[in-house]
């Protein structure tokens, strides 16, 4: 369809984005790859000297890496989970008719819109804190000890916090999908008299696919990177228990000022992001395809 | 009969959505009304909700301490600026992938997207570096460059999803009449595809406006925008949730309006091409 | 004239009066009190020198830390007065990344500030920051929840009398809790104090070939000690609290007694933020009989990058900041509490201060007893009391801190967190070049 004129234009188009963004990663990317294999610590300038991997063997024998690796997934993941399935379920409950929707609508987005280091701060301090925590006060209105959130379930409260922020995404793309489905369809099947849960299982899930596909690789992208509400909240600890991949690698930069340690880690990160995204690309590949 | 069930029902989803909906909320109207209390009541046991002395003394504190207006023009000519920039160098991308996709255009899409997934803090001492040579560094250029580019791969994923459903058909047409590429942009596609254009404006507005790395690293005095704002209010000796939370509001509260009164354009266009 | 030009021409007329008229300095500072106060009455030094502007970027402690020391070890020039501590300045001094200060005004008196403060800052002879404020810590008491136990703080408590006092007062159906320590994860938050903690039972950080020794009897003993204390008559939640959330217990009268920073005195007898302020009693930071107290030192303190283009400006302010009559102008506009405490002699013979500030002398006593230079019982190859001050203290610290509030939350036991430890520090320490 294409005719070669446009196809020799459109290259002229993408290429001001393409060599942008080319030279976005591959100029510090190459820098960072440089600093990687040096002895390199900001304090103590006029030191630095060839190292070879040493520092990534430093930080692949980390202590803290294997933790690392499986609470950023965890993140990953568990936003994920609550968000999609809340998501649904929101989507779903906002699609009916009420009194007041686009005002429920809106309450229902406002967490999106929040800094996220605001939004750590106020869970950390007004909701979690188990002694002014609103939620320590609940506990013991109703006679319970309350209950230390940042220092027994650490990660858990992250994903609470980044999955209060990211719901309200997931609720608007679904229930936009969700708008988008036929009122007649809805209609035939009711007529056919199936049930509301095989109506769901059978129409409205797999119509929704791709919008939950979308949320997924949207999330994911911004996921893999979660680093203010660790730092507001739990300093990635107590021990390692909340320290995901950022966070090490932010330890490594912006507290030792290891430059060379960091940027190894940066590199590993790197490289784990891509893996995650080329499996994230099969799926979604497939799906959007569709 | 029939009427009066769906009232019922109308009535039980109100009250369903309307309490889930204030509970999602409420993280955001305590802020509000902790930044209304003073310091002694913002970590009062029992908590106080609505019956305290309403004082409006931690928003001028906060005020008198840091120039609000300062920052928040800051974040304005940031946010927008890399906002407008990202919409210039993307709509021709996203255009081309769009209509003359190639075999790689899949692979190079995805590429831009695994960009975003680079801990920004290992490249922080290179960056730094860079900013300090080309004398970046607290500057306002400086802050929309690093945001273009961040964003540079949503926008144009975003933009591309939305383009695609534009129906060929159409274009074809437009060719047919003898329009110029240039024509056919102007005056067929960009109206068919102001909706996506403006909810990715929009969704980037968000996220540049919320940016707090790089924004935060790479600025000093000048060019500082809010997110550095609060950071001067979170925690420092003594008590400070009702100052904190005066300053959250304010820095929330420009980004909060805008989400709410564009919400339909946002929403809109906020379909990845996820609808079809 | 078209517009153009007149647009040109006026605005390099302003950029020229502009250059001629001020020069701006730009000072990062940490947002606490003290410092807020410093840029309220900043006004007193611009209209004394209308010559020069000043511009603040006042930041979270931890913000401020990485973004000057980003800063001036890239030579990004972006300051012109900074705000670093007593860890940062003799390692910034040995880069030669600091001013040495000598044009603070003649009137400054360089004699009148606090021995044990002034030596942290001086290196080779050299001031190379001058105190803004000066900290140590010390025991903050409930003089009321005492009487009620029938106990007497004494002035100089050793270890166990805090220990079964604390014990004593605890009620925890009422929320009171006999102690608050610091528990949350950092080199100068939880670390700060168990450093100094350790250091008066006998430990230390490094033995004298710069080895580990978080693997000696001291440590196990200090460790235990904590952990065991705070389970049976601390807070709720205590691996979370830092300095911050501690102040705000103590100051809704949910702690028998805190140690803690010295400056934190002014704010729990202050009416307005605690509702403890007339119940409040001092003492020196406990011992173990082994000759150290378990208290800190720590000065805020304000520097000049070298390369400044404007040191004689900024000199001149931190002059005016850190100098005598900048105490007399907070004391005429806020009263002799409130004045920045801990920098200088003449404050402390000061009978106005005195009265006014019943912790004067508690402050003084708790400064003049830490001796960086030896903080342990035993040989030590760094100096720092609370802290080891060699570059790679902020994350070995960090990283350390998060395995005791691990301990402390109960998630590892006293052993494996030393054991831990013991192993972050060796491979840190190796790593970096010291263990060869």
């Amino acid at each position: 369809m294409a005719t070669l004129h446009t196809r020799s234009a459109a290259r002229l188009m993408i290429a001001p984005s393409v060599l942008l963004l080319l030279a976005w990663m591959i100029v510090p990317l190459a820098l960072t790859i440089y600093f990687s294999l040096l002895r390199y610590n900001l304090l103590m300038p006029g030191m630095e000297e060839f190292a070879g991997l040493t520092n990534y063997t430093y930080f692949l024998t980390d202590p803290a890496f294997f933790q690392a690796i499986f609470n950023t997934l965890a993140i990953v993941i568990g936003v994920l989970f609550i968000t999609v399935v809340g998501g649904i379920a929101l989507a779903l409950l906002l699609d009916q008719q009420m009194f007041g929707q686009g005002i429920v609508r809106i309450l229902v987005i406002a967490p999106f819109l929040i800094m996220p280091t605001v939004a750590a701060l106020v869970w950390k301090n007004m909701f979690m804190n188990p002694v002014n925590g609103l939620f320590a006060w609940l506990a013991k209105l109703v006679g319970l000890q309350p209950f230390d959130f940042l220092a027994n379930a650490p990660l858990f409260s992250i994903i609470l916090i980044v999955a209060w922020q990211w719901l309200p995404f997931a609720t608007l793309i679904l229930l936009t999908a969700l708008q988008s489905l036929d009122e007649e369809q809805k209609e035939a099947a009711q007529m056919d008299g199936a049930g509301a849960w095989s109506r769901f299982v059978y129409l409205v899930l797999p119509h929704l696919s791709r919008a939950i596909t979308v949320v997924i690789l949207i999330q994911t992208i911004f996921l893999l990177s979660v680093f203010a509400e660790i730092l507001v909240t739990t300093n990635g600890g107590p021990g390692t228990q909340s320290t995901n991949l950022t966070f090490l690698v932010y330890a490594q930069a912006l507290l030792q000022f290891d430059v060379g340690g960091a940027s190894a880690g940066g590199i590993i990160a790197v490289i784990l992001a891509n893996i995650v995204a080329f499996f994230l690309m099969r799926m979604i590949g497939k799906t959007l395809e569709a | 009969m029939a009427r009066n069930v769906s009232t019922q029902r109308k009535l039980l989803t109100t009250v369903v959505a309307w309490t889930i909906a204030i509970l999602i909320f409420f993280p955001i109207l305590w802020t509000f009304l902790t930044s209304f209390k003073t310091e002694a009541q913002a970590i009062a046991s029992p908590p106080v909700f609505l019956f305290f002395d309403w004082t409006t003394e931690n928003y001028f504190e906060v005020q008198s301490r840091s120039d609000y207006f300062k920052h928040f023009m800051n974040s304005v000519v940031v946010s927008f600026g890399s906002t407008l920039l990202g919409l210039v160098i993307a709509i021709p991308s996203a255009w081309a992938m769009a209509f003359a996709p190639t075999k790689r255009t899949k692979d190079v899409l995805m590429w831009m997207l695994s960009t975003k997934m680079m801990p920004p803090v290992g490249v922080l001492v290179p960056m730094y570096l860079i900013f300090r040579n080309t004398g970046l560094l607290d500057t306002r250029t400086g802050l929309v460059i690093v945001l273009t580019l961040i964003n540079l791969p949503i926008i144009i994923w975003m933009l591309y999803t939305y383009f695609k459903e534009i129906p060929g058909e159409i274009l074809e047409a437009a060719r047919m009449d003898g329009a110029s590429l240039a024509k056919e942009i102007v005056y067929v596609l960009t109206p068919m595809a102001i909706p996506g254009i403006a909810s990715t404006l929009l969704l980037n507005i968000i996220l540049a406006w919320n940016e707090a790395f790089w924004t935060l690293n790479l600025s000093a005095a000048k060019a500082a925008p809010l997110t550095a704002f609060i950071a001067s209010y979170s925690s420092p000796e003594g008590l400070f949730y009702a100052k904190l939370s005066a300053a959250s509001t304010m820095a929330i509260a420009p980004i909060l309006i805008l989400g709410w009164f564009s919400q339909k354009q946002l929403v809109r266009g906020l379909t990845f091409g996820a609808v079809k | 004239m078209n517009l153009r030009t007149f647009l040109l021409g006026t605005c390099s007329a302003v950029a020229l009066a502009g250059l001629a008229q001020a020069e701006t300095l730009t000072i990062a500072t940490v947002n606490n009190g003290d410092m807020i106060r410093m840029q309220k009455l900043a006004d007193d030094f611009t209209s004394k020198n209308p010559d020069i502007e000043l511009e603040w970027v006042t930041l979270e402690e931890n913000v401020l830390r990485q973004r000057v020391t980003t800063d001036i070890a890239t030579k990004g020039g972006q300051y012109d007065i900074m705000t670093i501590g007593t860890y940062e300045v003799p390692i910034w001094a040995k880069q030669g990344w600091l001013l040495p200060l000598d044009k603070l005004g003649a009137d400054y008196d360089v004699d009148d500030l606090l021995p044990a403060i002034r030596s942290g800052l001086t290196i080779d002879d050299k001031l190379y920051a001058a105190p803004f404020y000066g900290e140590s810590s010390m025991v903050m008491y409930r003089k009321d929840l005492f009487e009620k136990a029938g106990l007497t703080m004494p002035d100089a408590p050793t270890w166990d009398f805090i220990a079964d006092a604390a014990r004593k007062i605890t009620d925890k159906d009422n929320e009171v809790y006999g102690i608050c320590l610091r528990g949350k994860a950092g080199w100068g938050e939880n670390m700060a104090f168990l450093t100094a903690t350790a250091n008066s039972f006998g430990a230390r950080w490094f033995d004298e070939n710069w080895k580990p020794q978080f693997d000696q009897p001291e440590w196990k003993e200090t460790m235990e000690f904590y952990v065991k204390l705070m389970n049976d008559a601390g807070p709720p939640g205590a691996s979370s609290n830092g300095f911050n959330e501690n102040l705000s217990l103590f100051q809704t009268g949910k702690c028998g007694m805190w140690i803690d920073a010295t400056v934190a005195a002014s704010f729990v007898t202050n009416p307005n933020e605690s509702t403890v302020a007339d119940k409040v009693g001092f003492a020196l930071a406990p011992d173990k009989g082994l000759g150290k107290r378990g208290n800190w030192l720590w000065a805020w303190s304000l520097a000049v990058p070298a390369g400044s283009q404007k040191s004689d400006a900024a000199q001149k302010f931190i002059g005016w900041a850190t100098g005598k009559d900048y105490l007399k102008l907070v004391a005429e506009k806020e009263g002799w509490a409130n004045v920045p405490p801990g920098t200088r002699t003449s404050l402390y013979e000061n009978p106005e201060y005195q009265k006014a500030a019943p912790f004067a002398k508690m402050t003084l006593d708790s400064i003049n007893s830490a001796d960086p230079k030896n903080p342990a019982v035993k040989p030590v190859p760094y100096v720092g009391v609370q802290f080891v001050a060699i570059p790679e203290f902020q994350g070995l610290g960090t990283a350390v801190g998060q395995v005791f509030s691990a301990a402390l939350a109960g998630q590892m036991s006293v052993d494996q967190a030393l054991a831990s430890a013991q192993q972050l520090a060796t491979r840190e320490m190796t790593k970096a070049g010291y263990i060869k």
